[in-house]
């Protein structure tokens, strides 16, 4: 049992604001997948939530808008997302990133949105939202607000949403996806029910030869206190062809990055894996545009 | 294997069909729905004493029943060993008894200082939280030189044992080939030489369902309902710790889900009983969180141990040295036995045509979390420091891996020069086994298309054997008891001390009974759960000693059963020629003429009108011989050096345990042995946090046992000797497969690699460490 | 805490139980229910011992709390045999196959094979230990846990990959 002291079931998103603002103690708990784990830990002793796991009509599956921006809600799972239509066709390094979090009965209670306001660096899909430069929708007490990704995390395990905000819808605009292709890697010590030691997402455009890049981001989860990108790696390949940059990648990330010692992996091994990771994310993205560049 | 007829039979487990029904009840199943529950209070240090505990706040929490102490008067003051072995009457023999339900000592992280009791685990866990403690802190003894260097200055961990030394052994055998002593061996000039260090984890048995009992009292006694190996010794532990008679405790232990040799030890189940006495003996539920079996219960002892040895051009070993330390944490629980068991197999397994052997054994206290029992206990760890130095040589001279380890390899006939009691190698089948091995795994095509490979990702296949005795025969008591009643349809209700804990044990003891009675094994119904008030006593589950100690008694009492049979049907039909045979369920007469059926035999002595009885026989047996079991694991596997990953491509793994008693629960034991031991090659170590002595990775997310995306098809073989000592040819297997998996997928990543790793688990961390180190990164 | 009526649809009966709210599906499944399958392993997600179909949906009730239950249809293994005792297809193969060992961690397996069955998919073996990688076991390596699967899911919805792709039989 958990210690739960307040419970209320949202019955729509201002239903949950206005529960949340009348109890400022309270958490947002969707999928559960995170706040439960928490409550269990005794991390808030006793515990007041506003559920919005119910809010299926408002807040749950992913659409396209006139403008083709990508809407996903936030309280879609992650098999969901990657099951998704239109994620899979537009956006599916995406669809990967969510095949990734847990196990399979993960994926059917964790959510894409609580993934962002855990603001948890090692999330799976953060680092290929911040790839994708998602734009975070917020609801509260006065109306709604627009936070782009780069503007979320506030350090380790905090966000920008306000305890009486609930995030709303998850935006990604047209300019932001069309012409690239993706990979995310994880790096976990298993194949499944794992938290990433790293993680790495390459979105590439290439030119008409498939092979010159025309625009790249590089996005990490782990490799500092935030899900963040590197411009330097960014920069050295933008040019390039993507044998040419491939070998230098990995180096150029390391100015940007600095992962730090822990129990669970070394500064020197992460390292490694940034590096690694960097030029085979890049080499697999490209292989979907096209590209015959090899990583060996 | 056509000696019988019901051995040797595939048969279903006689559990799955409750199993996958739903059906099937383990402990928390059973809990009746009015009950309390208990929580721990668990030191936040890992050395030092308690001053005071203020409970005051946590009696106030809604919901609370009681707060106990370990201040609390009432609390018995005589210690106790949890170790699940036999009680010796000699007090030379038993166990270290080191532990107290609670204690104001803290010896390690966790320690257990008082106790909740409530209503709902709500009202435990914020009582839990509201208890304010005082410690006085001593510098933290967590290695193996900081706890045999112990500062004058503080309280020893043990009084008795103000060095923390356990034990210490050293053994030499006999020097032969004209030296005088092994250390010329060693040093001969004219030989080949290494030393190697190695090391291997705290591995955690990570069973799937937690550690659990209630306890409730019936009249004046005390009840446990327990997920135990071994409910016996429970009951006698809970007994001697409650300083209670032990006919005035009784345990149940229904399924469980899992043990592994975690609940070889007794771990709470003192506590819960007490907690109940306490309670004024209502029903208490004592539920650990994943997080608390984790670190305070048990876990294979982390070991070191420094190995030297000289071989000759022939691929013969000429002696092996090996000194090894065990870290056996705050409390001794099984002691000195699972070091002594890495010493001894490190030395049985390659005993072949060795001259001479030293080993030297220390088993230390520490303020580490306590170890204890896992499945093969002790062995794998001396099966990965006999198989590393056998792995290093034959990559170093060139050999094949399987020629250079069969010549060294325990002979027929080998007996153990310090075990006290008979321990022989009395069948093998090794050269078979690995024969079958390479085969199947492609030893000889792989070994040629894996050599100079380049680039990032290379193959590798390896080898390793391991040999492993059976039960405990000859060093401590094995003993066993069996209960068979004949039903009035003819079948017979089996009732073995012996428990199951989902190794398959009641099917084959099943096919045991049936196989000597002379029946169908469908007619036999086993009873699983064992209750001490009724239940004949065994040991219990550990060893794999129960398909040969406890099948000894079952074979024996099947035998006592048939001739009751035997004899009622010759009193009810004494005209034909004696004497009778029972095949099938039938009566034969010498002739071999069908005289009558078992269950007609049955109903009549039921309810016979002047002669009426049930038909039944309990008997028991001292098991003294001890044999070996043995066999060779091979692997393939791919390494991404830049990534530091292993795949596992297939694991063969071959067993000559004698007789097979179920070819396909004898297979299930197998699969699920290389799954631990490739966990321990790979990703499972507990670790301790130097600051405090605390686990820091105590959950199944960190601790990283294999998922089914982490391991490959397993193959799983056979060669069948006739052991003469086991009841049916039979020898051990329970433990083996968790072996030598491990040392052989570091056999294989030197094939690949042409790296040397020394330190079990081989995790990403370790393998960068020294891919790095050899220039490949 | 207030306690509140549940109302959904547990092995093919409608139910109304009262719960705690700070109760998690495991909780009333087993405790208030009498459904013994539903295992508690870890609490958090990461053993699959307490695995129920929700809405057709393998789901650990772990982190499921019960309020959400609410009009749901939930299934465990007490469900899946036939009202004549014949056992389910997962089941009869866990048990064909020699899958269960301990058998703690069955029911939840059983029961996320059981939404591959229902499926209408096939699978090959990788995809098989990819939709069974959410429940930790620690008896039996996998091996014949994913045999079974494979046998239910092919016997239901027909074979794929190569036919031999099982276990080696080595007599």
């Amino acid at each position: 049992m958990y210690d739960i002291v307040y419970y209320h079931e949202a019955e729509s998103v201002q239903d949950a604001v206005r529960a949340l603002t009348e109890h400022p103690e309270a958490r947002v708990i969707a999928g559960g997948t995170d706040v439960l784990v928490q409550i269990r830990e005794g991390r808030f002793g006793p515990c007041e939530l506003v559920s919005i796991h119910e809010l299926r009509d408002e807040l749950w599956g992913v659409t396209l808008d006139e403008d083709e921006t990508i809407c996903i809600g936030p309280i879609t799972w992650f098999h969901a997302v990657n099951t998704d239509p239109i994620c899979q066709e537009r956006i599916p390094v995406l669809c990967d990133a969510c095949d990734t979090p847990g196990g399979p009965q993960l994926r059917v209670s964790g959510t894409v949105g609580g993934n962002l306001c855990n603001g948890i660096t090692s999330a799976d899909t953060a680092s290929t939202f911040f790839a994708f430069g998602a734009e975070l929708v917020l609801e509260g007490p006065n109306g709604r607000r627009v936070v782009p990704i780069e503007k979320w995390y506030a350090g380790p395990g905090k966000t920008v949403r306000e305890q009486n905000e609930v995030l709303v819808q998850i935006r990604i605009p047209k300019s932001h996806y069309e012409g690239f292709t993706g990979e995310y890697i994880k790096y976990g010590k298993r194949r499944a029910l794992e938290i990433a030691t790293m993680g790495c997402c390459c979105l590439v455009k290439l030119a008409d030869d498939h092979e010159t890049i025309e625009d790249v981001r590089f996005a990490y989860g782990v490799a500092g206190p935030n899900p963040c990108r590197s411009e330097a790696a960014e920069n050295i390949a933008r040019g390039k062809t993507v044998a040419e940059a491939a070998p230098l990648v990995g180096e150029a990330a390391l100015e940007d990055l600095h992962p730090r010692d822990s129990w669970r992996a070394s500064k020197d091994f992460r390292e490694q894996l940034i590096k690694e990771m960097t030029k085979r994310a890049l080499v697999e993205a490209a292989a979907k545009g096209g590209s015959t560049a090899s990583w060996k | 294997m056509s000696k019988f007829k019901e051995v040797g039979r595939p048969l279903a487990r006689v559990d799955a069909k409750d199993k996958v029904t739903g059906r099937a009840k383990y402990c928390y199943d059973l809990l009746p729905q009015d009950h309390l529950v208990a929580k721990m209070v668990l030191a936040t240090i890992g050395n030092g004493k308690v001053l005071s505990i203020d409970t005051s706040e946590a009696e106030r929490v809604p919901g609370v029943v009681g707060v106990f102490t370990c201040f609390d008067p009432e609390l018995p003051k005589t210690p106790f060993g949890t170790a699940g072995h036999p009680w010796s009457c000699d007090p030379g023999h038993q166990d270290i008894q080191d532990r107290w339900i609670l204690t104001d000592r803290v010896r390690q992280y966790g320690d257990v200082i008082a106790a909740v009791v409530a209503e709902d685990t709500v009202a435990a866990d914020r009582a839990v939280r509201a208890v304010k403690v005082e410690y006085e802190e001593y510098p933290l003894e967590l290695t193996r030189h900081e706890a045999v260097d112990h500062p004058e200055d503080y309280p020893p961990l043990h009084e008795a044992r103000p060095n923390n030394i356990i034990a210490h052994v050293d053994n030499r055998t006999e020097v032969a080939g004209g030296y005088d002593t092994i250390e010329e061996i060693l040093e001969d000039p004219s030989l080949h030489h290494t030393h190697v260090e190695v090391t291997t984890p705290r591995q955690s048995q990570a069973h799937i369902e937690l550690c659990l009992s209630y306890a409730y009292a019936e009249g004046d006694r005390i009840t446990v309902v327990s997920s135990t190996q071994l409910p016996h010794i429970c009951r006698r532990i809970v007994a001697q710790a409650l300083e209670r008679p032990w006919g005035d405790i009784r345990v149940i232990k229904p399924y469980i889900g899992g043990g592994f040799g975690n609940k070889q030890d007794i771990l709470y189940e003192p506590l819960n009983a007490w907690l109940c006495e306490k309670v004024g003996g209502r029903c208490v539920l004592l539920e650990l969180t994943r997080e608390e079996v984790f670190a305070y219960t048990r876990s294979r002892q982390p070991k070191e141990c420094h190995l030297d040895a000289a071989w000759d051009d022939d691929m013969n070993l000429k002696a092996r040295k090996l000194e090894g330390w065990s870290n056996q944490g705050a409390y001794a629980a099984h002691g000195h036995a699972l070091m002594a068991n890495t010493a001894n197999s490190f030395r049985q397994e390659y005993s072949g045509v060795e001259l001479a052997h030293h080993g030297i054994a220390t088993t230390f206290y520490s303020n580490e979390t306590t170890a204890g029992a896992m499945r093969a206990y002790g062995v794998p760890e001396g099966n990965w420091a006999a198989e590393v130095l056998m792995s290093d040589i034959a990559h170093d001279m060139g050999w094949d891996g399987c020629d250079f380890r069969l010549k060294n390899f325990m002979k027929l006939g080998y007996r153990d020069p310090f075990w006290p009691g008979p321990l022989c190698c009395y069948s093998r089948g090794i050269e078979e086994c690995v024969a079958k091995g390479k085969e199947l795994i492609g030893w000889d095509e792989k070994q040629k298309a894996y050599k100079d490979q380049t680039g990032p990702i290379r193959h590798g296949v390896g080898v390793a054997l391991f040999s492993y005795k059976t039960s405990v025969a000859g060093l401590s008591l094995e003993t066993s008891n069996v209960r068979m009643n004949l039903a009035q349809d003819g079948s017979v209700m089996l009732q073995m001390g012996a428990t199951e804990i989902g190794q398959g044990a009641d099917t084959v003891f099943s096919q045991m009974a049936a196989e000597t009675i002379g029946i169908p094994t469908e007619m036999v119904h086993i009873v699983s759960q064992q209750d001490t008030d009724v239940t004949p006593y065994d040991s219990g589950a550990y060893a794999s000693r129960q398909s040969y100690v406890a099948g000894t008694a079952c074979k024996k009492v099947a035998e006592e059963l048939r001739q009751e049979i035997l004899d009622y049907a010759h009193f009810l039909f004494p005209k034909q020629q004696m004497p009778y045979d029972l095949r099938d369920g039938v009566i034969y007469d010498i002739a071999g003429n069908a005289v009558t059926t078992i269950g007609e035999v049955a109903i009549q002595a039921y309810y016979h009108p002047t002669n009426a009885k049930q038909i039944q026989a309990q008997d028991g047996i001292n098991v003294q011989e001890n044999t070996f079991a043995m066999g060779a694991c091979f692997v393939d596997l791919t390494v991404d050096i830049p990534m530091a990953t292993v795949t596992l491509n297939n694991i063969v793994e071959i067993h000559d345990s004698g007789t097979v008693l179920n070819p396909k629960t004898a297979e299930q034991q197998v699969h699920g042995g290389i799954g631990q031991s490739a966990g321990m090659a790979l990703s499972e170590e507990l670790l301790t946090n130097p600051k405090d002595g605390s686990i820091r990775n105590n959950n199944l997310l960190d601790y990283k046992i294999p998922t089914a995306m982490d391991l490959p098809d397993l193959t799983a073989g056979f060669v069948e000797t006739y052991d003469p000592t086991g009841p049916y040819g039979n020898k051990a297997l329970g433990e083996c497969p968790c072996i030598p998996a491990a040392p052989a997928i570091r056999d294989a990543i030197l094939n690949a690699t042409g790296v040397k790793f020394y330190d079990a688990p081989m995790t990403p961390q370790r393998l960068f460490e020294g891919f790095k180190k050899e220039g490949l990164i | 805490m207030e306690m509140r009526i549940l109302s959904c649809t547990v092995n093919g009966k409608p139910v109304q139980v009262g719960y705690d709210v700070r109760e998690c599906l495991l909780d009333t499944l087993h405790d208030r229910l009498g459904l013994t399958s539903v295992k508690r392993g870890c609490e958090v997600g990461e053993c699959g011992a307490c695995t129920v179909l929700i809405d057709g949906v393998a789901t650990d009730t772990c982190l499921y709390l019960t309020a959400w239950a609410e009009g749901k249809t939930i299934e465990t293994v007490e469900g899946l045999q036939a009202p004549d005792g014949t056992l389910d297809v997962v089941q009869q193969a866990f048990v064909d196959e020699f899958a269960v060992q301990c058998g703690f961690c069955i029911p939840g397996l059983i029961m996320s094979a059981e939404e591959m069955v229902r499926s209408g998919k096939t699978f090959t073996r990788d995809e098989i230990r990819k939709c069974l990688s959410g429940h930790l076991c620690r008896c039996t390596g996998y091996q014949n846990i994913v045999n079974a699967v494979e046998k239910a899911t092919n016997l239901v919805n027909g074979m794929v990959g190569e036919e031999a792709s099982g276990t080696e039989e080595v007599a």
